[in-house]
């Protein structure tokens, strides 16, 4: 149990020592590194899969999958296996172009935010200066690889999947800017490791959540839309729309699909935890543990929500975004502004 | 490497601008146009304007491109089909172009830029925000008063359909 930033600095002083330029030495480790974090959402992706099903199955008192491994575990794995096995399958209408990169898109962006989330003290890839705002430029990336897979599949249920993740995205988008906003007007600056400094010490009553529970909420339930998840998963509502925008889909882009929806997931708890949940702040254990624990805490309300909640209709989707999201984000801001110029937090 | 970063994304932006106004296929334009916009916030990171390049992905791809694409969706006459790339008005439209072509060229022949041996600030962020609320405050809250008033009529023009 310890802090993994010295290991990563002691590699990269071994490899200056073996005599390598610093050119080549910041290559190598760069590629170490973006190998290392895209394995390591990987192995996340996998786990979510089989702790969702898991946790679907008890909720439903049922056992969810028991055979490979011990309660299931390396179910996942089998069927990732299985999936890159299968046929390649491309409509013969489609848009062979645009349905070829539509999950090439989602899947980059999906892992493209990792550059700028701190993973524990000192483990961050690069602390960019305009940190959240990258993460929230990247990921609007994603919507346009749905609607390039709505529109390249050819089929009516994937485009109306399509637009309604965009229209949904595009919405959701507005609240969840607006409630990081607080944090950011408190924090006065938009990199991640400030954020995180900003809520260290006093015992964790320095995190976000405690001044500002209203952008907490706001931003947990736009960050449900903005993910596509139960009680906001219209784009692929089973009963309306088959499969939404995946729906003629199959192996292995399937599968990048499928990954990158359990990788945005993880994405919005890590944006979370590191800005309403102190980041890696904690006592005792090692940083990158509290990391890792309060992202999966919040992955497992994500699951709780998905599971025990209904569907919305679609004009409720829209009137719950504009008219209670939106005015509840501005109350917080206000409320933001008004205490730090008064209370000067 | 900061030079081949530039020429990549010059040629990014070359070749995708070319693409959208050759391309026949509608959709495929707005995807074009898409790589284009975001190949010029590469340039925007390439000149230490990182709050710039973060905005223009964010208004430009997020906002602006989708718009485009839900209009190009939405319009079933358009969709799947290639459109006439010319009609009667060619020659004026090339025209038009040629004269403009020779404006900018001319305006970039004739500009002396400003250039500076100073390092670029590291917190642009920051003085992008004190700026625009002291020196700028003007315009900034002309252009909001501006888009409010956009956003008041958009709402009352898609409404009188309902009544």
């Amino acid at each position: 149990m310890m802090e993994l930033a010295p290991i990563f600095t002691w590699i990269h002083d071994l490899l200056l020592s073996l005599g390598l330029g610093p050119t080549w030495t910041d290559l190598i480790s760069q590629i170490g590194l973006a190998v290392l974090v895209f394995s390591l959402l990987c192995i996340v992706a996998l786990f979510l899969v089989w702790w969702e099903r898991k946790i679907s199955a008890h909720i439903q008192q049922r056992y969810g999958p028991m055979m490979t491994g011990w309660h299931g575990v390396f179910q996942t794995i089998m069927d990732a296996l299985k999936l890159i096995q299968k046929e390649d399958i491309v409509p013969a209408v489609a848009d062979r172009q645009v349905f070829f990169w539509a999950p090439v898109i989602v899947f980059t962006c999906a892992f493209a935010a990792y550059i700028v989330i701190p993973f524990g003290k000192g483990l961050i890839v690069s602390d960019l200066n305009i940190g959240i705002l990258y993460i929230i430029a990247i990921t609007t990336f994603t919507i346009i690889g749905l609607l390039m897979a709505g529109w390249g599949s050819n089929n009516k249920y994937a485009l109306l999947g399509g637009m309604r993740s965009a229209a949904q995205a595009v919405s959701y988008e507005v609240p969840l800017v607006l409630s990081i906003m607080g944090v950011v007007m408190v924090t006065g600056s938009m990199s991640m490791n400030d954020i995180v400094a900003a809520q260290s010490g006093w015992a964790g009553f320095r995190w976000n959540v405690i001044f500002q529970p209203l952008g907490f909420v706001i931003y947990v339930i736009a960050a449900t839309a903005e993910a596509n998840r139960t009680p906001f998963d219209l784009p692929e509502a089973e009963q309306e729309l088959v499969a939404g925008f995946n729906i003629e889909y199959s192996g292995m882009k399937f599968a990048m699909f499928f990954l990158a929806e359990f990788v945005n997931m993880f994405t919005v708890s890590a944006i979370a935890t590191t800005v309403f949940l102190g980041g890696w702040n904690g006592p005792f254990l090692p940083s990158w543990i509290w990391f890792l624990g309060k992202t999966l805490a919040m992955v497992f309300l994500f699951m709780l929500f998905r599971w025990t909640f209904p569907r919305l209709r679609v004009d409720q989707l829209m009137e719950f975004a504009w008219k209670v999201l939106l005015p509840l984000a501005f109350v917080n801001i206000i409320y933001v502004g008004v205490m730090s110029l008064w209370l000067k937090w | 490497m900061e030079a081949f970063t530039f020429y990549l994304f010059s040629f990014l932006i070359i070749v995708a601008a070319l693409a959208v106004v050759t391309m026949r296929n509608i959709f495929h334009c707005a995807l074009f146009l898409i790589l284009c916009l975001f190949s010029v916030a590469g340039i925007y990171v390439l000149l230490h304007a990182e709050f710039l390049a973060a905005v223009q992905v964010l208004i430009y791809v997020g906002a602006v491109s989708i718009l485009i694409i839900f209009a190009i969706m939405l319009t079933s006459r358009l969709a799947g089909r290639d459109v006439p790339m010319t009609n009667e008005q060619t020659f004026l439209g090339g025209f038009m172009s040629l004269v403009l072509l020779f404006t900018l060229v001319y305006a970039l022949k004739e500009t002396i830029f400003r250039v500076t041996a100073q390092a670029p600030a590291p917190q642009t962020t920051l003085r992008i925000g004190q700026m625009l609320l002291t020196d700028y405050v003007l315009p900034f809250e002309l252009v909001s008063v501006l888009l409010l008033a956009t956003l008041i009529g958009a709402i009352i023009i898609s409404r009188q359909e309902g009544n």
